[in-house]
């Protein structure tokens, strides 16, 4: 499955989440609190309209961040659904 | 009276629970309006307790945490209720009991929060809020299973509808023991080992109970800041301990930062398989239906747009009416005391001094009560968590969070409510940098400045056809304060509070219908607080401008004679050679000096100083335009105000200080004196220097 991060994911897309790698730690910290752990399913559901931030599906919630954090998010695109 | 005596036998109960999960509404639903809400001793997270009675009478101290995801200790929120719940704290006594709000149906992630605090061996029963969105959503959770997996009392509810308040009660009302089955979740076994080993190292050297020596050791061995930050806490050999740990774990290729956090959410995965028994989620909500079109890349703007206008219409013309009946209701106390009481300094003093002062910022209530009763509307439907997302990327141009729109809005009604808004920015220098900027933002007390100086000397003129002259003027005041507080703000965040532009990592949570309750409640709150923060030092602020307008007394005169001879006077007088510069003659140096306190306490007092107090009766406010237009300085024998006076007298206005309030709420809101006198001395050099180049250009352009 190809290895992406999840800014590079468009409305509709699914994905499972391998890895947090940001290098603010306290960022880090808090995307993993908020469920991102590896092997979790995401979805992308839609950008906001500007274009950013982006909001994703994940642990049957919806939760929003920048694109600047999203590129620290190593996902597999595809996989669920 | 035994109060005191009984007050320290109450059970202390706190209350805790994800943001969204619905825990403000339970904590009224079993307080009712038996709250207070202050502040943690230090820091400005806000302390709300209430009080519980039980069916057989007693009573409990109900205290309601900050919402929070974690107890890691990000923002000062989190770091209040992890202190809290570790009894770190001497003000508040550790909980006998902890109620866990849990969202049903948002379980997993709620879930998290509740292993950290099962981790600290305090009893606690789980309010499983909002079962009916849940099954609603296809989401059947077996409550005996979940509770039996959890170790703990589960108590299904539903908050908005007052359903299962009294089972929860009836939960809390006897002492509970700390659940069965703590820690079931377990670390990879390396790292399991050395938490151990550091646990009982802390136990050991530093005689830490177990609960809190368990949490230390999790937070050393993951994280590299608070091994920093406590280097001086703990004995230098269990720093290198921690250390020698940290490069251990690396050579294993273990990532510190995320080991402790995965190993919680499998545990939960497992808990959430067992006790959930059927999950026949559909991709398309009604909320998201509802997103479809409020976050709709042109109908969201629109929507947005329409909203904010809204809000605005009703804070500058629905709040009108009852301003007025405020305002006569304060003149009518005025007349009874003039009737009343005899002539002399004390009565004067009562009147012009402190129901003077009061009364302006008691005038404002209305308009603050319909900005919170909007900002709590907002909030409780889950909009504003929208509004944020939408705005973000434009506030995020200027390095602020899409948070940091709201209080800036706000601010155009009233800088207070907007400072007092910011508490949910999570990072402390956006919070200060929002604080810092939001009085440029024209408040609605600028007003009544804008309203006399552009009545009394920009000509009504159209141009195109369809924009008035006056009314392009008064869009111009508030565009320039937009600007002023953006680009202020862009410059802070580039070099005083210097930090990255920060995470916008934010939930976006269901819509939900809004409770009235909570709105209701959350604006009464809001608006208490506000009058205590103005209220108390105005009152003090107006005594001492009233002394200042009226010492030492002539006998004799007009008003204006009087006025002129007094401290303030002079002081006008002494200012004037500072403002010349600026076009600014002695009486409006006068002007200035009133205003300190309000803003629109200008125009009283410039009214004093053209004496017509006694002739306004009928004309009111135009027959102060008519002798501004027609004063002539005596030296040059030129108009005191041109056109290019007002202008440059405005954007004075717009971007000076000039509210003692705002000084009031922003010392309060960051607990001490070096902020707010900061942001004094910012404003009055920023309003002093652009002042002078528009009073400048504009003599170059007339001559």
């Amino acid at each position: 499955m190809p290895r992406t991060t999840l800014n590079k994911l468009l409305p509709g897309e699914c994905g499972t989440i391998e890895q947090v790698d940001s290098k603010t730690s306290s960022i880090k910290q808090r995307l993993l609190e908020m469920g991102l752990t590896r092997g979790t399913a995401i979805e992308i559901i839609r950008f906001a309209p500007m274009g950013d931030p982006i909001e994703i599906s994940v642990r049957g919630y919806r939760l929003s961040l920048r694109r600047i954090e999203a590129e620290s998010v190593i996902v597999l695109r595809g996989s669920k659904k | 009276m035994n109060l005191a005596k009984t007050e320290t036998h109450l059970r202390h109960i706190a209350i805790i629970g994800n943001p969204n999960a619905g825990k403000t509404t339970l904590f009224n639903a079993l307080t009712g309006m038996r709250q207070k809400v202050g502040n943690y001793p230090g820091v400005t997270v806000e302390k709300k307790e209430g009080r519980i009675i039980f069916e057989d009478g007693t009573e409990a101290v109900l205290l309601d945490l900050p919402g929070t995801y974690s107890l890691t200790a990000n923002s000062p929120d989190e770091k209040v209720a992890t202190d809290i719940l570790l009894g770190r704290i001497d003000h508040t006594p550790l909980p006998e009991l902890v109620v866990c709000v849990v969202d049903a149906s948002n379980l997993e992630r709620n879930l998290y929060l509740i292993s950290q605090i099962i981790d600290n061996h305090l009893p606690i029963v789980i309010a499983l809020n909002m079962i009916d969105v849940a099954e609603k959503e296809g989401l059947v959770i077996d409550i005996m299973k979940l509770s039996e997996e959890l170790g703990v009392t589960i108590v299904p509810t539903v908050g908005s509808k007052g359903t299962g308040i009294d089972e929860l009660k009836e939960a809390i009302a006897k002492p509970v023991e700390p659940s069965r089955k703590s820690r079931q979740w377990r670390l990879p076994e390396p790292v399991q080992r050395e938490c151990d080993e550091l646990k009982g190292m802390l136990q050991q050297m530093h005689h830490l109970a177990e609960p809190l020596a368990f949490h230390e050791a999790i937070v050393l061995l993951t994280s590299t800041a608070a091994l920093a930050e406590h280097n001086d806490r703990y004995a230098p050999e269990l720093i290198d301990h921690v250390k020698r740990d940290h490069k251990q774990l690396e050579l294993l290729g273990i990532d510190r930062n995320s080991v402790v956090v995965e190993s919680r959410y499998e545990w939960i995965k497992r808990v959430c398989n067992s006790a959930i028994l059927t999950n026949r989620r559909s991709a398309n909500t009604t909320s998201d239906k509802i997103d479809q079109v409020l976050t709709h890349r042109f109908w969201g703007f629109v929507i947005f747009i329409v909203l904010m206008g809204v809000m605005f219409q009703a804070i500058f013309s629905w709040a009108n009416l009852p301003m007025q009946m405020i305002g006569g209701a304060i003149g009518w106390i005025d007349t009874q005391i003039v009737r009343f009481m005899a002539p002399g300094d004390l009565r004067d003093l009562i009147v012009n001094g402190a129901i003077a002062g009061v009364g302006a910022v008691v005038t404002f209530l209305p308009q603050i009560l319909f900005l919170f009763l909007f900002i709590g509307f907002l909030e409780d439907t889950g909009y504003m968590a929208r509004a944020a997302f939408i705005m973000d990327r434009m506030m995020s141009k200027v390095g602020l969070h899409g948070k940091s729109f709201i209080p800036l809005l706000s601010s155009f009604a009233c800088a207070i409510p907007g400072i007092m808004a910011t508490r949910t920015i999570e990072s402390r220098k956006d919070r200060l940098v929002t604080m810092l900027v939001s009085p440029l933002v024209s408040c609605s007390a600028r007003l009544p400045v804008y309203a006399l100086m552009i009545a009394a000397f920009i000509p009504q003129k159209h141009l195109l056809g369809i924009f008035s002259l006056p009314g392009l003027t008064l869009v111009a005041m508030y565009l320039l304060g937009l600007s002023a507080a953006l680009t202020m703000a862009w410059l802070f965040k580039k070099t005083l509070l210097r930090s990255e532009t920060p995470a916008f990592i934010m939930e976006l949570p269901p819509y939900k219908m809004p409770s009235l309750k909570s709105v209701v409640l959350h604006m009464w709150e809001r608006s208490v607080l506000f009058l205590k923060r103005a209220g108390t030092i105005i009152l003090g602020v107006s005594i001492i401008l009233w002394f200042l307008a009226t010492y030492p007394k002539a006998d004799h005169g007009s008003p204006s004679e009087r006025l002129d001879l007094s401290f303030a006077g002079r002081a006008g007088h002494l200012i004037e050679p500072l403002i010349k510069p600026l076009g600014f003659d002695w009486k409006i140096g006068i002007g200035l000096i009133g205003s300190v306190l309000q803003r629109e306490v200008f125009v009283s007092t410039m009214g004093t100083i053209y004496n017509i107090r006694d002739a306004k009766q009928e004309s009111g406010i135009m027959s102060l335009q008519e002798h501004l237009r027609r004063d002539i300085d005596p030296v040059s024998g030129l108009p005191v105000f041109t056109t290019l006076t007002a202008i440059c007298l405005m954007v004075y206005y717009v971007l000076a200080m000039q509210c003692m309030s705002t000084v009031a709420v922003m010392r309060r809101e960051t607990n001490g004196w070096k902020w707010p006198i900061f942001q004094i001395v910012y404003m009055t050099v920023l309003a002093y220097s652009v002042t002078f180049v528009v009073y400048r250009a504009g003599l170059l352009l007339t001559v």
